[in-house]
C-alpha cells in the first residue's frame, strides 16, 4: 500500500529535521552555474569538507536567478542565515570551509550578501524564520535589485531545495495542492480555481489555460492526454530548463492536477534530447513522485489514476509547436499537423490532448493551493500573475527573474538588470523569441503585460529578453534571426520554407551593402504571403523580426541600401551559419 | 552478432519508457554511439516494424544525428541571438581558425569538430560555447581560441579508432 499524504508529511519533516543541526552547503549546478565552472566548486568544496574532516551536507540546487553572478555558493549554518559567495573561484573553497563552515565566520571579502533563512518548511534550520542574526557587513540580499522586485510563485524553490529530493519539496508545502484537490475538490471544482486565477499560456500565444482545459475535460474518450512542452528552443529563453534543473516536482504536480481537471489518463512531459541537467532532473522527479504513490494507480487513494512519462525530441524549434510536437512524440519528424481537428479532439496517437508550457503547469499548485482568486489578485488587468523573464544580452545583472505582471519594463532593464553593461546606452530588445520581434529602446516604458507588448510590436512569448546596446546593427541582428528562422524552418509548407530562405537572402544583400531600394518592400510582400499562407506559427510569425526592426529602425535599413554604410558600422564582421540544414 | 551490432541492439531494447518509437529508438542509440550506422538505421526499423526510408526519414529530419562516428572532441558555439549579440561571431571564427577550419564540420584527421548550436541553454553567460558537452561561458575569442589549441595538442592519439563513414555523404546528397 502507498503511503498516505501525512505519512509522507512526517517522513518529509523527520528527514528536515534530522539534518538540521548540520551546516548546509548549497551550489546552483544548472545549465548557467554549470557554464560559470559550478561542477569544478562542487568538487573543490567536497574535497575540502573531507580534507578537513569537517561534516556539512554539500547539495546541488538550481538556479536562484542571480546567474551573472555563477557560480554561486550558499553556505548555511544550523539556525542562521544564507550567507553567499559569487562568482566563487574553486581555489577558495578550503578558505570557506575552514572560516567559515568550520570557523563560524562568513568570509566577508568574497560574500555577496545574505538571505533570511527559508521561514517556510523547507529551511534547512529546522523551519522559524525569524530570530537569525545579520551576519555583520554584509549586505542583505532580499534588497539586490534582482531579488526586489520579484514575487516567486513558481519558482519559490528555485535555488532553495535540492531538485532530486522529494521530501525537501514536501517538506516546503509540495504535493500539498494535489492532496487537496484530489480528496477535497471534483475535477471540476479544480478547473474552476484555474479558471478563476485568469491564468494564461506562458508557451508565446497567452491563450487561456482553463478555456484549454475545458475543451478536454469535456471530451468523453476514457484515453486522454496532458502534454508538457519544455522544448524550449528560443535563444535567450531557458526558464522551462531552469525549472526542471530547480524544481522539478513542481512541475510534475502541476502536471497531475491538469490531469486530474481534465479527466486525463497519462502526461508527457516533453525535452529536447542534450540538455542532460533538465532530463536526469526531470525523470528523477517522474521516478520518485511513481515510487511514492503520487503517481500511478489510485492517487493518494483517491481513485485517480494517472501516470506520466518523459519523451524526448531531437534537435527541431518546429518541434516546440503543438501538433509538431505530438508527431515528435510519436517519433516522427516534427512537422506540424494541419488543423482542424484540434488536438482537443484529435491529438497525440489520435486521442484527445492537451498542450500547455512549463511555466503555465507550474503556476498550477499554488493556484490550487491559494485559490484562483488569489493569483488573479497579483498582475494586470487580464494579464494575471507573474512574468518569468529571462535576462541576458548586454545587461550588467544577467538571469532569471519572476516579476509580477504589470511591473514596468523600463524598471526590469535601468534598475533589476542594473541597466547597460559598460555605460553604454540602450539599443533594443528582443523579446518572445526568434518569431518576437525587437522593441527600441524609446520605447520600453511600458508595463509587462501581455496585450501592451503585443501593441508595441513585441511579445512576451516565452519570457526571453534579449538587450543590446548601442553598438549593434539592427540589420546584422534581424539577419541573424532570420537565419535561425530559415535553418530551423521544417520545410512541411512552401511559404515558410521558401519565404524564410527568400527573406535571408535579401538580409545578407542588405548587410553586404548591395542591397536595392526594392528590397524592403520585397520583403514586405514575402512576409505577407508567409503570414497568410504558411502552416503553422514558425512561418505565420516568421516576418515578425523583420517588421518589428522596420518599424522601429527604418533609417537603418535605409542608410544601408541608400547609403551603402552601416551606421554602427557591425555588420561586416564574421558571418557563420549552420553547414546543414534539415532539408 | 559483432560488438557494434550488440551495442545497438543493447540501446534499442533497453528503452525503460513505455512510449517507445522511431525516435526514441534513434535517440536511444545516439547516446550508446553517439552517430547512427546505417546498421542502427536497420535495426530500429526491425525493431520498430517500420521501413528502412521511414527510419531515415526521421533519422535526417534532426540534425543531431551523425550518420558517422564522432570526431576525438567535440566544440559546439552558441550562435543564438543571445550569444550573437555578445559576440559569438567572433568566438566562431577564433574556434574555427585554431581548428584549422573553414566552416562548421570536422578536421580531416577527425580530431576534433567545431559545429553551432541554436543555443546551450545558458544565454546569461553569453556567449557561451560548449566542450565535449561541457558548458563554458563568457567566452571570449582569445579563450576559444586556447581551448581549441589545448585541446588538439592534448591527445594526438586520441584519433585513432576513428574510421571515415560511409553514410555522411549519402545523406547529406538527400
Ligand atoms: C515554431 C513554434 C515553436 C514553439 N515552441 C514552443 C516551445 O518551445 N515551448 C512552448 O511551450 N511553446 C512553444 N510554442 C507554442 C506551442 O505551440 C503551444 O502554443 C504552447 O506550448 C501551449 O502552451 P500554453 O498554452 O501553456 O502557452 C511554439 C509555437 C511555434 C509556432
Ligand atoms: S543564445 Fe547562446 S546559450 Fe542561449
Amino acid at each position: 500500500m502507498s503511503p498516505s499524504f501525512e505519512q509522507l508529511e512526517g517522513e518529509a519533516l523527520r528527514r528536515r529535521d534530522g539534518e538540521a543541526g548540520r551546516p548546509w552547503l548549497r551550489v546552483g549546478t544548472a545549465l548557467c552555474g554549470q557554464a560559470a565552472g559550478a561542477d569544478a566548486v562542487v568538487v573543490a568544496l567536497r574535497d575540502a569538507l573531507e580534507s578537513q574532516e569537517v561534516d556539512a551536507r554539500l547539495t546541488e540546487v538550481g538556479c536562484l536567478g542571480l546567474c551573472y553572478a555563477e557560480p554561486l555558493l550558499d553556505v548555511q549554518l544550523p539556525g542562521g542565515p544564507r550567507v553567499f559567495y559569487g562568482n566563487f573561484d574553486p581555489e577558495r573553497a578550503g578558505e570557506v570551509v575552514a572560516g567559515h563552515v568550520a570557523g563560524g565566520q562568513p568570509v566577508e571579502a568574497l560574500a555577496l550578501g545574505y538571505l533570511a533563512p527559508l521561514d517556510g518548511l523547507g529551511d534547512g534550520s529546522g523551519g522559524g524564520g525569524g530570530g537569525f542574526v545579520a551576519p555583520p557587513g554584509l549586505r542583505d540580499l532580499s534588497l539586490h535589485p534582482m531579488r526586489a522586485w520579484e514575487n516567486r510563485i513558481a519558482l519559490r524553490n528555485a535555488g532553495n531545495i535540492d531538485p532530486l529530493d522529494i521530501y525537501q519539496y514536501i517538506a516546503s508545502g509540495g504535493y500539498r495542492a494535489l492532496n487537496r484537490a484530489l480528496l477535497e475538490m471534483t475535477p471540476g471544482e479544480a478547473l474552476q480555481q484555474v479558471n478563476e486565477s485568469g491564468l494564461r499560456g506562458r508557451g508565446g500565444a497567452a491563450f487561456p489555460t482553463a478555456t484549454k482545459w475545458r475543451f478536454l475535460a469535456g471530451n468523453p474518450s476514457p484515453e486522454k492526454y496532458v502534454l508538457c512542452n519544455c522544448e524550449e528552443g528560443d535563444p535567450g529563453a531557458f526558464n522551462d530548463k531552469a525549472i526542471l534543473e530547480s524544481d522539478p516536482h513542481t512541475l510534475v504536480e502541476g502536471v497531475i492536477l491538469a490531469g486530474y481537471a481534465t479527466g486525463a489518463s497519462r502526461g508527457y512531459i516533453f525535452i529536447r534530447h542534450g540538455h542532460d541537467g533538465p532530463i536526469e532532473r526531470c525523470r528523477a522527479a517522474v521516478g520518485q513522485a511513481q515510487e511514492l504513490g503520487l503517481l500511478g494507480e489510485n492517487i493518494l487513494g483517491s481513485g485517480f489514476s494517472f501516470d506520466v512519462e518523459v519523451a524526448l525530441t531531437g534537435d527541431s524549434y518546429v518541434a516546440g509547436e503543438e501538433s509538431a510536437l505530438m508527431e515528435a512524440i510519436e517519433g516522427k519528424r516534427a512537422m506540424p499537423r494541419f488543423r482542424p481537428p484540434f488536438p482537443a479532439q484529435v491529438g497525440l496517437f489520435g486521442k484527445p490532448t492537451n498542450i500547455n508550457n512549463v511555466k503555465t503547469l507550474a503556476y498550477v499548485p499554488e493556484i490550487v493551493s491559494k485559490g484562483g482568486a488569489w493569483f488573479a489578485g497579483i498582475g494586470h488587468e487580464r494579464s494575471t500573475g507573474t512574468a518569468i523573464l529571462c535576462l541576458s544580452g548586454a545587461l550588467n545583472y544577467t538571469g532569471m527573474m519572476e516579476v509580477p505582471l504589470g511591473v514596468n519594463l523600463k524598471d526590469v532593464l535601468y534598475d533589476a538588470a542594473g541597466g547597460i553593461r559598460g555605460g553604454k546606452k540602450l539599443k533594443l530588445l528582443q523579446t518572445g523569441g526568434p518569431l518576437g520581434g525587437v522593441l527600441g529602446a524609446d520605447n520600453v516604458d511600458v508595463v509587462l503585460d501581455f496585450e501592451v507588448l503585443r501593441n508595441a510590436g513585441a511579445i512576451l512569448g516565452s519570457g526571453g529578453i534579449i538587450a543590446a546596446d548601442e553598438d549593434t546593427c539592427v540589420v546584422d541582428l534581424t539577419r541573424s534571426l532570420v537565419a535561425f528562422c530559415q535553418y530551423e524552418s521544417c520545410g512541411k509548407c512552401f511559404p515558410c520554407r521558401m519565404g524564410m530562405s527568400h527573406l535571408l537572402e535579401v538580409l545578407e544583400r542588405i548587410c553586404d551593402l548591395k542591397g536595392e531600394p526594392e528590397d524592403l518592400d520585397l520583403m514586405r510582400s514575402t512576409g505577407e504571403s508567409m503570414q497568410a499562407g504558411s502552416l503553422c506559427g514558425h512561418g505565420q510569425l516568421g516576418f515578425n523580426p523583420v517588421a518589428s526592426a522596420l518599424r522601429y529602425f527604418p533609417a537603418e535599413f535605409e542608410a544601408h541600401i541608400l547609403e551603402h554604410r552601416c551606421p554602427t558600422g557591425t555588420c561586416h564582421g564574421p558571418r557563420f551559419s549552420p553547414a546543414r540544414s534539415r532539408r | 552478432m559483432d560488438g557494434l551490432e550488440q551495442r545497438i541492439d543493447g540501446a534499442v531494447r533497453g528503452q525503460s519508457q513505455p512510449t517507445v518509437t522511431i525516435l526514441s529508438s534513434l535517440l536511444a542509440v545516439e547516446d550508446e554511439l553517439r552517430y547512427i550506422p546505417r546498421e542502427a538505421v536497420e535495426r530500429v526499423a526491425e525493431f520498430t516494424g517500420a521501413t528502412v526510408n521511414d527510419v531515415w526519414a526521421v533519422a535526417s529530419f534532426y540534425p543531431n544525428f551523425r550518420f558517422r562516428p564522432p570526431a576525438a572532441r567535440q566544440v559546439e558555439v552558441c550562435w543564438g541571438a543571445s550569444c550573437h549579440l555578445m559576440g559569438a561571431m567572433g568566438v566562431v571564427k577564433a574556434a574555427l581558425e585554431a581548428a584549422g577550419l573553414e566552416g562548421e564540420g570536422e578536421r580531416a584527421d577527425h580530431r576534433l569538430s567545431v559545429r553551432l548550436n541554436t543555443c546551450l541553454g545558458a544565454c546569461a553567460q553569453a556567449p557561451v560555447m560548449a566542450v565535449d558537452h561541457h558548458l563554458v561561458g563568457r567566452v571570449s575569442p582569445d579563450a576559444a581560441a586556447r581551448r581549441v589549441s589545448d585541446l588538439l595538442g592534448e591527445d594526438a592519439a586520441a584519433a585513432q579508432g576513428h574510421t571515415a563513414g560511409r553514410f555522411e555523404d549519402e545523406v547529406d546528397a538527400l
